[in-house]
């Protein structure tokens, strides 16, 4: 178990959890995982109906949704102005008066999500804030440059301060079904990471099918990722319930069968407080509540927090809140 | 709870539908109820309370209708029928339309108003019974619609009596309903005294769509009240309930002529093989055994888990069930509701207490302290030996043990009398198809459960009853060939007492297994032609030549899975050796029954022969457009082992027009042979033995048909009867088929023109129905 932990990362899993430290690749195990699309759609199709969070605990839930958000800024004009701007709504991400008719204490996203150049300034902006500055790395988002190149950057962005890094996997390991390079490859980004906290991004919307993702989630684990993601956001299909109930299924089964509890990002697509809720209701149901916390799960995304806002605020008043009300991260 | 607190505990907490709207409604109906007779309703009579089971509270009183009640309701749809009939499928179709359209802008009504009747989840009725049940109203008035295109030779059957059960009570009702009225009939039903509300309120819309007064009556009331129905004058039962209670149904119906379907109990197997997707096939288990509550005919009840992941299987299997949510039934977000009524929670309770064989384990899940509620439950380690292998439960309790292999996955999942449903898990899509034929099921589920929809046939096999509902197989049910019938007289056969035509003695046997077989009885009786001369004799035929059979069929069952083109060969090759024998079999049945017209009943024997063997490869299956990305596979399959009392009075014709649909459609048939006339099919096995037809597929006895039916309809390994005798003994063969609920088809004193082929009236009674259900996606 490692014991170690970082004062100002208190979102990160070694707080509680001992750290995966991965296993040999298994492929007797990977080969025997199964995914049947069409059984799987009909169990995430029922989610919504079968789970409704009402009242004071929707609200709840909502305020526990924004703890988990890794607000994200991954465009090509940022600047460390925009960053900034985006930290300051990770400390405050709900308006104080609004926090005090729900008779809460401050809280803040799950961390700030950032390219290696912003890393710094993210970084500088939330001091003393407790929050994690992750960045995206290994060539994201497609992960194609050279991969000593892919290894370096994880390296140079630890180096800037980032305590959580996350990388992408290389699609074509998956889709020629070459495993044993995908753990390799796994195996050494997680070095290179050291001590920040590595998500594997598989962009699942480039897997081709859920037993891709399925396996590809499992090798991802073996090879020590903290948390496995569904995607970079630039897919052109990226979070669905489906392609998540694969996913943290494979979270449960690792779990059960190493003691390990690897987090779970879903990352773009998510953009409206009700979804939020089906997510994390999918989390408790699939895998428990210990992973409703930040540091087990998160939520890839940038306009969700926008619609949450609005929900809280319509909780709290009875009437249907205007975005604009809101600061803009 | 606190906002802070639960941001901690992240419960779920309330979510309660708003049961105002359905409450209301029950008010302004005076919270009392009579029966909605001829297009109004009655005076509230004597009755019951109807309660709901989540709380005791008396939601309204009810009805119990008496003799005069159901008599006025018979008498109304009686008067509506023919009017109904006569407005023609396109007009009829408009009726259904605005039933649909009106339950589905009542949707939410229905669905609060069932939840607080029954019990089951809001989900449930919000998204599947109330849905569905509109759809089969969509559905019917497409098949009203093409009513007279698609099925131009049939025609209503009349007034329906409609018995239905709690557990989906107003999908029963729209099942029911729907086929009914898009063919013409018109109908009497009953709900269960449990949950009748939605009935009434499905009364109220057939006001609003002005449905025509009579076509649609509904009245209240226990199983006495059903009792009524079936002795009434109507013109077909459907039941939809306990085997129990259908097999009484089946006994008091017997030879009445009325038609009748049965959809009854189930102890339906979920076969998991070990390479399936294991965390969707547990997933398949909510929505097999713990969606509503498990009372569900089609309960995948049965779990049959490959031995090599049975371990792993059982131990996610107790996680998730640990997760699942008991609660208020109005609660959107709980997964299991209330048990329908406190008897039917002291049954499951005491069933469950009653078993000490194997590990239980019943998850720990939060309990109301009020109401009729019941954890989930799991039994495994039990043997096919063990009561609750055998029984159905109809509660939220899964037994359980494993298997070695396919073939003993299939013997174990058929280890049983019910054959409902069936449900499979493989990622092998050629263990997937292989296995669903084999299972003894009206429908079979492959990596799904509980997929149900208005255009595939639901129904069950053995004592599971018979009929289909939805689909075109379904309008079966609702519809007759709309020929005219004589009344058929008994034929004595002739006397004599001149000697042998011919010096050189025949011994006409009987035909068993491939083998010319002496009566066990060791009597014989001599047939006389009708000029007296003494042409032969037969052998007395007594019960355990239909033992002899009726096991020589039964080791023929690989004849089921011979290729259509065979049977056709096979058949068409009998024709050719009996037609080089056409002059032989004419004088014979000339001798026998005197007269000329042997030649004429010989060659339509050859042509009616031909066209079996034509249809042998061609009475196809279907694939339904189930709304689904999948298909809905509607196979043919072969009834089994039909026990005919051919026709008297066409003594080569009559056989012959029975066994050639019969075996063509890969069935083994015990066929008695024309009791007065009975030479023709002795003769005939000569023609068998020499077209290579396999020994026990057709097996012929001769003797009493009084005698012989009664052992045939007894049988538990028969699986259906057909009795076209001029004898009188409809009534004995249907009271006596209870026993396993085999199809009969018996002609109730009323003659058939043997000349006319009917051809698709017997491959359909040859045949029964299975739909297999494939989704797919990858």
């Amino acid at each position: 178990m490692d014991t170690n932990t970082i004062q100002h990362t208190t979102h990160l899993p070694q707080v509680t959890e001992p750290r995966n430290p991965g296993m040999e690749l298994d492929m007797q195990w990977v080969r025997s995982v199964q995914a049947n699309t069409s059984a799987i759609e009909r169990r995430a199709a029922t989610i919504p109906g079968r789970r409704s969070v009402k009242k004071q605990y929707q609200a709840a839930w909502l305020l526990r949704a924004i703890t988990c958000i890794d607000l994200t800024t991954l465009a090509g004009d940022d600047t460390a102005n925009r960053v900034r701007r985006l930290c300051a709504k990770a400390r405050q991400p709900v308006r104080r008066e609004i926090l005090d008719a729900l008779g809460m204490e401050p809280i803040t996203t799950g961390a700030i999500c950032v390219y290696h150049d912003m890393i710094a300034p993210a970084v500088d902006a939330l001091q003393g804030s407790g929050i994690p500055v992750a960045a995206v790395s290994t060539g994201f988002p497609a992960g194609l440059s050279p991969f000593h190149l892919r290894v370096a950057e994880i390296g140079e962005s630890v180096k800037a301060g980032a305590a959580e890094i996350d990388i992408v996997i290389s699609r074509r390991h998956v889709l020629t079904g070459n495993w044993q390079a995908l753990y390799d490859e796994m195996r050494a980004f997680r070095e290179a990471c050291g001590e920040a906290h590595v998500k594997a991004i598989l962009a699942t919307g480039e897997l081709g099918t859920l037993r891709n993702v399925a396996r590809a989630s499992l090798v991802c684990m073996m090879a020590g990722a903290d948390f496995i993601k569904t995607s970079t956001g630039k897919e052109s299909v990226n979070a669905t319930l489906p392609v998540s109930l694969v996913m943290i299924r494979a979270i449960r089964e690792y779990y059960d069968r190493t003691g390990y509890r690897i987090g779970y990002k879903p990352a773009g697509g998510i953009s409206k407080a009700k979804d939020s809720l089906v997510y994390l209701a999918l989390i408790k149901d699939e895998l428990g509540d210990r992973w409703l916390q930040p540091d087990l799960f998160r939520f890839g995304a940038s306009s969700l927090l926008g619609d949450i806002e609005r929900q809280l605020e319509h909780y709290v008043t009875g009437a249907y809140s205007a975005g604009y009300r809101h600061p803009m991260g | 709870m606190t906002v802070s607190e639960i941001f901690e505990t992240m419960d779920y907490g309330p979510a309660p539908e708003n049961a105002a709207e359905a409450l209301a409604w029950l008010v302004d109906q005076g919270d009392r109820f009579g029966h909605f007779i001829d297009g109004e309703f009655t005076a509230p009579g004597d009755g019951f309370d109807s309660r709901n089971p989540a709380t005791g509270e008396v939601l309204a009183t009810l009805s119990q209708a008496t003799q005069s009640d159901v008599d006025a309701a018979v008498a109304a749809a009686r008067r509506a029928q023919g009017k109904w009939q006569n407005l023609g499928g396109a007009g009829r179709a408009r009726y259904l339309y605005a039933l649909a359209r009106l339950l589905q802008k009542h949707s939410r009504l229905f669905a609060v108003l069932e939840t607080l009747d029954n019990g089951k989840p809001i989900r449930e009725t919000r998204d599947i019974d109330i849905p569905l049940a509109q759809r089969h109203f969509y559905y019917h008035a497409g098949m009203a619609q093409l009513m007279d295109e698609a099925l131009p030779d049939r025609q209503a059957l009349g007034v329906c009596g409609q018995i239905v059960p709690w557990n989906f009570p107003l999908l029963m009702l729209s099942w029911k309903i729907a086929p009914a009225l898009a063919m013409g009939n018109t109908v009497v039903l009953k709900p269960a005294e449990y949950t009748s509300l939605t009935a009434l309120l499905f009364a109220d819309i057939c006001q609003q769509a002005g449905l025509p007064k009579g076509v649609v009556n509904i009245v209240t009331g226990d199983g006495a009240v059903g009792e009524l129905i079936v002795n009434s004058d109507v013109d077909k039962i459907a039941f939809t309930g306990s085997t129990g209670v259908g097999r009484r149904i089946r006994e008091a119906t017997a030879g009445s002529g009325k038609s009748l379907t049965l959809e009854l109990g189930g102890k339906s197997p979920y076969i998991v093989f070990d390479d399936a997707d294991i965390d969707s096939a547990i997933e398949g288990l909510v929505d097999a055994i713990w969606f509503n509550q498990g009372q569900v005919c089609c309960a995948g009840s049965r779990l049959l888990v490959q031995e090599t992941i049975a371990d792993d299987f059982y131990k996610r299997l107790r996680t998730r069930m640990d997760k699942l949510r008991l609660g208020n039934p109005l609660d959107k977000c709980i997964d299991m509701g209330a048990i329908v009524d406190p008897i039917q929670l002291q049954t499951i309770t005491e069933k469950v207490a009653a078993n000490d064989a194997g590990e239980t384990y019943q998850a720990p899940v939060t309990m109301p302290t009020v109401g009729c509620f019941y954890p989930p439950t799991l039994i495994t380690g039990l043997s096919t030996s063990d009561t609750l292998m055998q029984e159905e439960i109809f509660g939220p309790v899964l037994v359980s043990m494993t298997f070695r292999t396919p073939p003993e996955a299939v013997a174990l999942a058929n280890n049983t009398r019910y054959g409902l449903a069936a449900t499979i898990w493989t990622e092998n899509v050629n263990l997937a198809l292989d296995i669903a034929p084999k299972l003894v099921a009206g429908v079979v589920w492959i990596n799904a459960t509980n997929l149900f929809d208005a255009a595939a046939g639901f129904g069950g096999v053995r004592e599971s009853g018979f009929g289909r509902e939805g689909g075109w197989e379904g309008l079966t049910a609702y519809t007759s060939s709309n020929d005219k019938t004589k009344t058929l007289t008994k034929i004595e056969p002739f006397k004599g007492t001149a000697g042998p035509a011919n010096t050189i003695d025949r011994t006409a046997k009987m035909y068993v297994g491939g083998k010319q077989a002496r009566p066990d009885s060791g009597y014989s009786q001599p047939v006389w032609g009708k000029s007296g001369a003494l042409l032969g004799h037969v052998g007395m035929g007594s019960r355990k030549d239909v033992r002899n059979a009726v096991e020589a069929a039964q080791g023929a069952a690989g004849w089921a899975r011979t290729t259509g083109h065979l049977r056709a060969q096979i058949l068409y090759y009998i024709a050719e050796n009996l037609s080089a024998r056409a002059d032989e079999f004419a004088s014979r049945i000339d001798a026998m029954m005197g007269g000329r017209h042997g030649a004429k009943e010989v060659e339509t024997s050859v042509q009616r022969l031909f066209t079996y063997a034509a249809w042998a490869d061609k009475f196809d299956g279907q694939a339904h457009s189930v709304p689904i990305r999948g298909v809905a596979l509607a196979m043919k399959e072969p009834t089994g082992i039909i026990g005919a009392l051919c026709a008297d009075e066409a003594p080569l014709l009559g056989l012959i027009s029975v066994m050639a649909p019969a075996i063509a459609m890969g069935n083994r048939v015990v066929l008695v042979a024309s009791e007065p006339y009975p030479l023709a099919a002795t003769d005939f096995y000569q023609i068998l033995d020499t077209s290579d037809v396999p020994g026990g597929v057709v097996n012929i006895l001769t003797g009493a048909h009084g005698d012989l039916a009664l052992t045939l309809a007894k049988h538990l390994n028969v699986d259906a009867v057909w009795s076209f005798s001029s004898s009188d003994l409809s009534t004995a063969i249907e009271t006596a088929s209870a026993g396993n609920l085999k199809r009969t088809w018996v002609n109730n004193g009323q003659s058939r023109n043997w000349y006319a082929a009917d051809s698709k009236t017997f491959l359909t009674a040859a045949t029964e129905v299975k739909n297999i259900w494939i989704p797919y996606g990858e």
